[in-house]
């Protein structure tokens, strides 16, 4: 370090702005170190990258697949379930614990006081997680051509993917709206209020009770499944057990796609007004 | 706002509920200088740091960094942070905080100057969680430069570090000073400010109650320290007009008093042995406790 690095005008310093190609390095730099951070710490990763696959090989593939008598369409629909279990987790806590510790412990006024660029803290942990979602989702499809039987081509799969990690924006808005008003301790008991009841009233792993049925359509979880199912063609867990009389079976594609952009904007809005405030 | 002035809250209030945090505040940050803060718990320092960088908004008044609004990240390009508490991402290494943060920056240094500057190139693989509470401040302290701000707002700089790395600390700021950037300093370390700052503004209940160099603060306060060895008693001087204050210990008699000179005259016309004559000014630890406490409730 050289005497001349804090070398300064005798002027008033300019407001220079960032060249293009530095704050386009910004806001990847920050996404980098928000996923390296992310899968070097085992209590996130551990869970969210490895639960996914080890329960759907278990249950999905050997468990379900050994009471069905090797049925493709229970296979396909039990591999979308779990890419939906599976994407739901990073979202929701990258999003919940994350932001709530973070403004908790101050690293986020210390990031409000530096120049990061304004939305580089919320696109990071958005990349983050979609990166968590894609890990995911390749370590499935992975399972499922090894062991899954499944009857799906690769544009198939391919889809899938794209939609599973796209919908995982839903669980972000929602651990977002958490960790914009739990403290760091609290988000986690508040998050699993969240994501267990989701999970296991969306219809992922068992069907409910026909009675039952209309509490799915309160979990965003059911309509990310439900419109992977349409794109391969599969029934749900309700279907396969009630058939055409499903209340869920005339859930559309449309209605499922409308309902997780909404669940998006709803959570994702309330949580930024709040967020902004958040100093 | 002049050209010199690179941070200013000009008439600033803020409240919280029902608490003032702020009352009318003055305060101009000119380039070139180590300004510290200084006043009691809950005087008013955090909020007015925050309000300069554009964390919260004043209630009236305005706050401004090299003249435009602290909001705007543009003007925060020339600004660099070191908060109290900040608990940075614990599994990231050291270096790639610094080069997380440096990416925020149209110019930084690199992460390795950054870490030659603030002696912590040994650190640069630890995971920042990892690292002792002092080595932490270090690293704080490096990222608040990584950036080549011409402005660093310090937030108790030094707590937690042993004496070596503070001397180290102390001797980079003032080679940031004298190579054009400013500081402000929020410290409780009276002698830091002592040490390191061309100006002092005393805050308390949200107002400057005293601002200035150190000396003139030094001066606010009248009263002098004067040690001697003599063979006079403490009954005796203690009954002497001026003189405010008498102990003795081992190195000798100790005399606080409002007129200095008075008392040093009526000591040598009483005890011609007198010896080891001594007359201090009162430091800025007393000049801060005096004025706090006239405005304490």
């Amino acid at each position: 370090m050289n005497a001349s690095t804090f070398a300064l005008s005798r002027e008033l310093p300019r407001v220079s702005a960032m060249p293009t190609g530095r704050l386009f390095g910004a806001y990847l730099t920050e996404a980098k170190y928000e996923s390296i951070r992310a899968l070097r710490a085992p209590a996130f990763a551990i869970p969210f990258l490895l639960l996914p696959i080890v329960l759907y090989v278990l249950i999905g593939v050997f468990l379900i697949g050994s009471m069905s008598n090797g049925d493709t369409k229970i296979a396909v629909t039990m591999f979308v379930n779990f890419a939906t279990f599976g994407v739901m987790g990073p979202g929701m806590f990258g999003f919940g614990m994350f932001v709530a510790t973070e403004r908790e412990q101050g690293l986020l006024t210390l990031k409000r006081a530096l120049p990061m660029p304004p939305t580089a803290y919320l696109l990071a942990k958005m990349l983050m997680t979609m990166l968590f979602a894609t890990i995911v989702m390749g370590t499935l499809i992975a399972a499922a051509l090894a062991v899954g039987h499944l009857r799906v081509t690769a544009g198939q799969f391919l889809l899938i993917a794209l939609i599973e990690i796209l919908g995982s924006l839903a669980f972000c808005s929602i651990g977002f709206f958490i960790g914009t008003r739990a403290s760091g301790k609290s988000a986690p008991a508040f998050v699993n209020l969240a994501y267990l009841p989701m999970m296991h009233l969306g219809g992922l792993f068992y069907p409910l009770p026909k009675s039952a049925q209309p509490i799915e359509f309160l979990s965003p979880a059911f309509y990310l499944a439900k419109l992977g199912l349409h794109i391969l063609h599969a029934p749900s867990l309700d279907e396969i057990s009630f058939g055409a009389a499903s209340p869920s079976s005339h859930v559309g594609v449309m209605v499922c796609a409308a309902v997780l952009v909404g669940v998006t904007l709803l959570f994702g809005g309330l949580a930024l007004r709040r967020f902004q405030r958040l100093a | 706002m002049t050209q010199d002035c690179w941070a200013e809250l000009s008439g600033v209030s803020k409240r919280f509920g029902k608490v003032v945090a702020l009352d009318g505040l003055d305060l101009q940050v000119r380039r070139g200088e180590l300004f510290a803060l200084l006043g009691p718990n809950g005087a008013g320092k955090t909020t007015a740091i925050s309000l300069m960088l554009g964390l919260q908004r004043p209630d009236a008044g305005t706050a401004r960094l090299f003249g435009q609004s602290p909001l705007l990240v543009e003007t925060r390009r020339q600004v660099g942070v070191m908060m109290q508490e900040a608990a940075l991402a614990p599994e990231l290494r050291v270096h790639e905080q610094l080069d997380l943060v440096a990416s925020y920056y149209p110019n930084p240094m690199t992460p390795v100057a950054a870490m030659e500057m603030t002696h912590t190139e040994g650190l640069a693989d630890r995971p920042y969680g990892k690292l002792s509470g002092g080595q932490k401040r270090q690293v704080q302290f490096a990222i608040a430069l990584c950036g080549r701000p011409k402005l660093l707002f310090l937030d108790e700089p030094t707590v937690g570090l042993d004496v070596q790395a503070r001397e180290m600390m102390w001797s980079t700021l003032r080679r940031l000073v004298n190579e054009g950037s400013s500081i402000i300093l929020t410290t409780h370390y009276l002698e830091e400010a002592e040490v390191l700052a061309d100006r002092v503004a005393v805050l308390a209940k949200g107002r400057t109650i005293a601002s200035g160099s150190v000396n003139e603060m030094r001066a606010l306060v009248v009263r002098k320290h004067i040690s001697c060895s003599t063979r006079l008693s403490i009954e005796h001087v203690r009954t002497w007009p001026d003189v405010e204050s008498a102990s003795r210990d081992h190195h000798g008699l100790h005399i606080t008093a409002g007129n200095a000179e008075s008392v040093v005259r009526e000591l040598l016309a009483a005890d011609e042995n007198l010896q080891d004559l001594e007359v201090r000014r009162a430091g800025l630890a007393e000049a801060f406790t005096e004025l706090t406490q006239e405005t304490a409730p």
